[in-house]
C-alpha cells in the first residue's frame, strides 16, 4: 500500500459516485455488484446508487442467502454467485463464420465483435487472482485467444480489498487475499468506522494513478491507511475454510486411488455446477451452428465442463465413464497439474465450488480427508 | 432429387409435432431442403414411402402401434424419435406403475371398448432408433440441429450434460442453493434453455435424465431439504417418469414411503 501521499485518496461516498463518473467519463462500461434475484450479481451500472446498500450475505455448503447487515456498507458480501469470467470469456462466443460463395469455394470470417471496455468495480483479491491465471491460460501461451485478450487489454480494474469474508472462503490458504497486492488499477478499502462508509483509495498502475490524480479528495492519513490495513487483517482471522496447501501437488499424485475418490463419488451429481461457478475453470466445446441448406456456418465456442460424459468423448468413447475419475481429474488438475501446465494453482479461494454444489461438497474437506490417510491411495490412475 | 421427410404420431399430445410447426421461418428453410412426404399435421398430401428420415413421436400404447411402428422402420433410411413420449414412454407410461384396466375403468364408461397395452413405451423398446430427442416438448432450435445434421449426413450436436450447466451459462442463480426451491436441474438433460429456474422455479425434468445422475445422492439432498417420500415419488412420475434413472428414484421413494 502506498504511503500517506497524494496518491491515496480518502473518500466519501460522493467521492465513490466521482470515480465511478471519471471511469465512464474515460470511456469504459463499469460492471460491479448490484442485487439480483435475491443475490450479488455482476452487472453494468452507471451510479453508485445501484451498489448494494447494507447487503451482506450467509454462504455455506450448498447455501447462499442475503442478509441485512446493520451498516450502510456497498462492499459488505464475499464472492457473487456468478464470477467475474462472464465478462472476459462469455460462455457462448462466435469464433469464426463461413459460406460456400457461387463456385463452392469455402470463405472465412474471421472479423470478431467490438471489443468492449470494461471497468470491473468492487474486483475481490481472490477473484484478482483468478484473472491473472486466466491471463496465464489465456493471454500467455504462445497462442493467446484473441477475445480473451482483446477483452483484457481494455479492462480497467477497481480492485476492493476484502473485509467480509464468508464462511466458504479460503484466499488466505492459497495465498490470494483478503488484500489484492498486484494486477489493479485501484484499489479501495471500505471503512466502515464512521456513520456513513468512507474509502480508502489507492493506485495500482499508471492508468490508475493518472484517474487518481484527476480526483478533487483529500489524502489518506496514516490512521486511514492503519484503518485500511486493519480490514483485511480482521478479514484474514474470518476465513471460514482452509486448505493445507503444502506439497499439494505431491501429495494428490501419490494418492490417485485413494478411497477418498469414491466416497466423494458417491456424492457427487456430476451436475458440473463447480465448474461453471469457478472463477478459472475455463473448458469449452466448439459446436457448428450450420443452416438446414449447409451454405453457411458458424463455429461457437461454449463454455462445458469436465463432469459432462460428453466432455472426454473421443473417437470410439467417452475416457472418464465414472464421475470417480471425473472428480479427481477435476481436482489434481485444480490443486495440482495446474502448476505443471501454467506456474500457478488453479484454486484461488474463493469457495464458489462449495457453495454452488447442491450437495454441498467441500474441495478443502476432500483434500484434507486424502491427507489424513496420505498413502492410503498409492498406485497410477 | 430432395431427401423425403416423414412426421409419425404414435400416444403422444402433438406438442412435438407443433415444435416443427412452430419454426416459421426456419421450417421454409428445411422445407425447401427435403420433400416433406408425409406430416398429417400439416397436410393430408401423402407420398409413398420409402423415407430418407422419419420423425416419430408419441410413445407405444397399442398392439396397433407395435405393428406401425415396425413398419415405420421398414420404410425408414433413418428413425428419430423426438419427445418424451417416444424417448420415455410419456406421461402415459404413469400406468406402468399401475394396473392400466383399474385407470380404465375409472375413467371411461365402457372400458370394455378400450384396448390398450399395460405398459407405454418408447418406439426404442421395439425398433432401433437412430437418435432419441429429448424434451416436453422438444425444442425447436434442438429439431432444426437434428434434422440439419441427418439432411448433411453427420452426428447431431445435441449437448446431453445438466439443465445446470445452462442455468450457469445465462447467469440464473441457482434457486436451489439461494432459495431453497427443490429443483431436477442436476440430474435433468439439458436443452430447453434452464426456463423454470429463471422464473424462479426449480426445474420439472421435462426433458428427462441427463447423461450422468447420480439418483441416491441426489435424492439424499431434496430429502434432507425437507422433500417428503411421497412429494420424491410425484416430482420423478411426470412426463419421463419410464426414463430410468427418474424410474430408478420414483421406486426408491416408494419403497422408502411403504417402509414408514
Amino acid at each position: 500500500m502506498a504511503g500517506p501521499s497524494g496518491t491515496t485518496l480518502a473518500l466519501d461516498g460522493d467521492g465513490l459516485e466521482t470515480v465511478i463518473a471519471a471511469v465512464r467519463q474515460r470511456g469504459y462500461t463499469v460492471i460491479a455488484p448490484t442485487v439480483r434475484d435475491g443475490a450479488v450479481a455482476y452487472e453494468p451500472i452507471t451510479s453508485a446508487a445501484a451498489l448494494p446498500r447494507g447487503v451482506g450475505d450467509e454462504q455455506g455448503p450448498a447455501r447462499y442467502r442475503l442478509r441485512e447487515r446493520d451498516d450502510d456498507a456497498l462492499f459488505g458480501f464475499a464472492a457473487a454467485p456468478s464470477s467475474w469470467k462472464r465478462y472476459l470469456y462469455p460462455p457462448a462466443t462466435t469464433l469464426w463464420r463461413a459460406r460456400r460463395d457461387e463456385h463452392g469455394t469455402l470463405l472465412f470470417d474471421e472479423s470478431a465483435a467490438a471489443v468492449p471496455r470494461y471497468a470491473f468495480l468492487g474486483v475481490r483479491a481472490c477473484e484478482l487472482a483468478a484473472i491473472l491465471v486466466h491471463d496465464r491460460v489465456f493471454a500467455g501461451a504462445a497462442h493467446p485467444d484473441p477475445t480473451y485478450a482483446a477483452r483484457r487489454r481494455e479492462l480497467f480494474i477497481i480492485a476492493v480489498h476484502c473485509g467480509s469474508p464468508s464462511g466458504v472462503c479460503f484466499c488466505t490458504s492459497m495465498g490470494t487475499g483478503p488484500r489484492a497486492r498486484e494486477g489493479f488499477d485501484l484499489g479501495i478499502t471500505e471503512l466502515l468506522d464512521t456513520a456513513t462508509p468512507r474509502y480508502i483509495v489507492e493506485a495500482g498502475s499508471p492508468a490508475g494513478l493518472e484517474l487518481l490524480e484527476s480526483l478533487a479528495a483529500s489524502p489518506a492519513t496514516v490512521q486511514d491507511l492503519e484503518a485500511a490495513q486493519a480490514v483485511t487483517d480482521v478479514a484474514t482471522e474470518h476465513m471460514g475454510r482452509h486448505l493445507e496447501t503444502g506439497g499439494l501437488p505431491e501429495m494428490l499424485q501419490r494418492n490417485l486411488e485413494h478411497p477418498q475418490w469414491d466416497d466423494v463419488a458417491a456424492r457427487c451429481l456430476s451436475c458440473g455446477n463447480c465448474t461453471m461457478a469457478c472463477p478459472t475453470c475455463f473448458c469449452s466445446d466448439d459446436v457448428e451452428a450450420q443452416a438446414p441448406d449447409g451454405e453457411t456456418s458458424a463455429r461457437v465456442r461454449e463454455w462445458a465442463s469436465c463432469f459432462s460424459h460428453d466432455f472426454s468423448y473421443i473417437h470410439g468413447g467417452t475416457v472418464r465413464e465414472t464421475v470417480r475419475s471425473r472428480y479427481r481429474q477435476w481436482m489434481t488438475h485444480k490443486l495440482g497439474t495446474w502448476w505443471e501446465q501454467f506456474g500457478t494453482s488453479g484454486c484461488v479461494g474463493c469457495g464458489r465450488c462449495i457453495a454452488w454444489c447442491p450437495v454441498g461438497i467441500d474441495i478443502t474437506e476432500e483434500a484434507a480427508a486424502i491427507r489424513a490417510s496420505d498413502g492410503r491411495g498409492r498406485g497410477s490412475a | 432429387m430432395q431427401p423425403k421427410l416423414a412426421v409419425w404420431k404414435f400416444s403422444s399430445c402433438d406438442g412435438c409435432q407443433l415444435t416443427l410447426l412452430d419454426c416459421e421461418d426456419e421450417l421454409l428453410e428445411v422445407a425447401g431442403q427435403v420433400e416433406i412426404a408425409y406430416f398429417l399435421e400439416a397436410s393430408r398430401a401423402v407420398v409413398a414411402g420409402p423415407y430418407d428420415l422419419s420423425i416419430v413421436e408419441g410413445s407405444i400404447t397399442t398392439a396397433d402401434d407395435v405393428e406401425r411402428i415396425r413398419e415405420v422402420r421398414r420404410m425408414s433410411r433413418h428413425v428419430v424419435s423426438i419427445g418424451a413420449c417416444a424417448t420415455a414412454g410419456g406421461i402415459q407410461a404413469l400406468r406402468n406403475f399401475a394396473d392400466v384396466r383399474e385407470f380404465t375403468s375409472v375413467v371411461y364408461a365402457h372400458p370394455e371398448y378400450i384396448h390398450t397395452l399395460d405398459r407405454s413405451t418408447p418406439p426404442s423398446a421395439h425398433i432401433d432408433i437412430d437418435f432419441e430427442l429429448h424434451g416436453c416438448p422438444i425444442d425447436k432450435g434442438q429439431l432444426l440441429e437434428v434434422i440439419t445434421a441427418f439432411l448433411h449426413g453427420r452426428r447431431p450436436q445435441i449437448a446431453s450434460h445438466s439443465v445446470c450447466v445452462e442455468c450457469k451459462r445465462r447467469g440464473t442463480v441457482c434457486v436451489m442453493v439461494s432459495k431453497g426451491i427443490p429443483c431436477l436441474g442436476p440430474v435433468t438433460h439439458a436443452g430447453c434453455g434452464a426456463i423454470c429456474p429463471a422464473f424462479n422455479r426449480g426445474c420439472y425434468g421435462c426433458f428427462g435424465p441427463a447423461d450422468t445422475t447420480n439418483i441416491p445422492a441426489f435424492v439424499g439432498a431434496l430429502s434432507a431439504a425437507g422433500m417428503s417420500d411421497f412429494d420424491l415419488v410425484r416430482v420423478f412420475r411426470t412426463f419421463n417418469a419410464e426414463a430410468p434413472a427418474f424410474r430408478e428414484a420414483s421406486m426408491a421413494a416408494e419403497a422408502a414411503e411403504d417402509r414408514r
